[in-house]
């Protein structure tokens, strides 16, 4: 298999912090990769570098072998890329069905179109719906998103993510702030979307990410320290003693 | 729309057509033009700074650029409106371009003190240009059929109906639901992949584009136009009118004009300190109806709706 997503001698540095420390990542095509580690190793840093909201400071990230590294985010978004947030962040005051034709229509060809009403164009609507049911929200496309449960957000931070149609989707703890049930229809979810993509996990669920996950990778103060099978990851000593710690040797 | 709110519409534009026919005098047609000129000004800071998001604290540099291209161009011996109208509106536009592509760099105070200083700098420009007038401003001379006020009337006030469907069109259309939801959340517009610089600067060229135009109508209404026209405090009072009418609401920059310039004829005309008549009014709507009086009349609307169905 080769690498969808490749990240070679990666830097970024807040002040005297080193947020990504010569970080090296790949991930292949069709993998379910996951990304863990400790509180504030970078993780989110990291997406936001691969998604291009974050400018590293010196490395490079190759998509499908194309050096997106200094790519403005709109074109990497057009070459396969999406993002979810790990806050939520969607168009509130708009309904489920208004925040994804939002995605839909900037698929859609540009939108440097004046004149015809929005309403009108049934092929975003019906897109838009079937990205709602897709994620689980098909019986709730007219609420408004801030009115949504939060498990519910969280679906449709998945959905707008997925109006992209992406090949490689980053996913930045989609889990969060969720209760048991809510988690189990996330997990749900990803695992019927890794049937036709690539997905970068950042998680800190261990449940979730040994059942999700093909490989896993592990973040520490920026640096990836070790990355490969769930099994060997668990094994690994090094992972043990910097993160995982005692939560997976109960 | 409703239909009631159809039949509002139609009532107020039939009103605008019947002004002159109506008038005592021609100071009432010439308030009535006026009051058309600033609903123009005021929708187009609307677009950007109400849909937009944007708060451009220089929206006055369109409107008074536009009124000098036309009074340069006609002191210069070029009066046909066709061309005089359409260089405003595109130099306007090219303005709009150069302070867009630069000050939307940047983001919140930064922006609007960026939008001001063009302004400023402008402003000055205009102050020094002595062969037209300086500080002191420029007579200008329209063309014949201008000059009559009826006619010129009417053509403002087929060209602010004409302004406004654009707008009204734009509000609901691709570009205008992009720019709208950049307000609302930029970064997450920028993650759905929208180069969300160049949907704010056409938004801000076009409202450029549309306050030179008002400007022309102005230089022509008053047969004159002074660096006041690009002064700071004009910028303000598109502002203020915004505010007052309701921010981001697609009647809000006309109702605020209206209102706004009312206030300061009927205040103007009991006392010379008929600002703070003004400066009090704004206070309680941005105090009590964060929704400007659009916001307040939709609110009014919907309640009683409300109690007629619960009666
Ligand atoms: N814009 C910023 N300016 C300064 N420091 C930052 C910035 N963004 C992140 N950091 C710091 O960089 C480090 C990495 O943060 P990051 O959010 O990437 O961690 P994380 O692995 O996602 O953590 P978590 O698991 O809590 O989400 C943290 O110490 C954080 O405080
Ligand atoms: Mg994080």
């Amino acid at each position: 298999m080769s690498a969808l997503l490749d990240i070679q001698g990666l830097f970024k540095r807040f002040g005297g912090l080193v947020a990504t420390n010569d970080c090296a990542l790949d991930v292949r095509a069709g993998e379910l990769h996951a990304l863990i580690g400790p509180n504030g190793a970078g993780k989110t840093t990291l997406i936001g570098q691969i998604a291009g909201v974050i400018k590293p400071d010196s490395g490079r990230i190759r998509l499908d072998g194309v050096n997106i590294t200094y790519l403005p985010p709109h074109r990497r978004v057009r070459m396969g890329l999406a993002r979810t947030y790990q806050i939520t962040n969607v168009f509130k005051k708009y309904s489920v069905l208004d925040n994804l034709a939002l995605g839909v229509q900037a698929r859609d060809g540009h939108s440097f179109r004046f004149w015809r009403p929005v309403r009108a164009e049934r092929h975003l609507w019906d897109q838009a719906a079937e990205i709602a049911e897709r994620v689980g929200l098909g019986v709730r496309q007219d609420v408004l998103a801030g009115a949504l449960a939060h498990g519910e957000q969280r679906q449709l931070e998945v959905g707008l993510a997925l109006t992209s149609r992406p090949r490689l989707l980053l996913l930045d703890e989609p889990l969060a702030g969720m209760g048991a049930d809510e988690a189990g229809r996330m997990v749900d979810l990803i695992r019927r979307l890794r049937a036709d993509l690539t997905i970068l996990l950042v998680e800190h669920d261990m449940d979730a990410v040994f059942q999700l996950a093909d490989r896993i990778s592990v973040l520490v103060y920026g640096r990836i320290i070790a990355s490969g099978a769930p099994e060997a990851i668990r094994a690994n000593p090094d992972v043990q003693t910097a993160y995982l710690g005692d939560e997976v040797r109960a | 729309m409703t239909r009631a709110q159809m039949l509002i519409l139609g009532v107020i534009t039939l009103g605008l057509i019947l002004v002159p026919v109506l008038a005592a005098n021609n100071f009432t047609i010439k308030l009535f033009s006026r009051l058309l000129i600033f609903a123009l000004a005021a929708s187009s800071l609307n677009l950007v700074l109400g849909y937009g998001g944007m708060v451009s604290f220089g929206h006055a540099a369109y409107f008074g650029v536009g009124g000098y291209v036309v009074g340069i161009l006609t002191v210069s011996g070029i009066a046909s409106p066709f061309i005089t109208w359409t260089l405003a509106v595109l130099l306007c536009a090219l303005l709009a371009a150069l302070i867009g592509a630069i000050s939307l760099r940047t983001r919140g105070v930064y922006f609007i003190m960026i939008t001001l200083a063009f302004a400023q700098m402008l402003f000055f420009v205009f102050v020094s240009l002595r062969q037209y007038g300086g500080a002191d401003g420029l007579p200008i001379r329209p063309p014949d059929p201008l000059r009559d006020g009826r006619t010129l009337y009417y053509i403002i006030l087929v060209t602010l109906g004409i302004c406004l469907f654009l707008l009204w069109r734009i509000k609901e259309s691709r570009f205008g639901r992009a720019v709208q939801a950049i307000k609302e959340n930029e970064s997450r517009m920028m993650a759905l992949g929208y180069p969300v610089f160049r949907y704010q600067l056409v938004c801000f060229i076009i409202g450029g584009a549309l306050a030179g135009l008002a400007g022309v109508l102005n230089a022509n209404l008053n047969a004159f136009i002074s660096p006041n026209a690009l002064a700071w405090s004009q910028s303000g009072q598109f502002m203020m009118m915004v505010i007052l009418g309701g921010v981001g609401r697609f009647w809000g920059g006309a109702l605020g004009a209206v209102v706004f310039i009312l206030l300061e004829t009927w205040l103007g005309s009991l006392t010379i300190h008929w600002q703070l008549g003004v400066g009090a009014a704004l206070l309680i709507i941005v105090l009590f109806a964060p929704g400007g009086l659009v916001g307040l009349v939709s609110s009014a609307n919907a309640w009683l709706i409300k109690r007629r169905a619960a009666a």
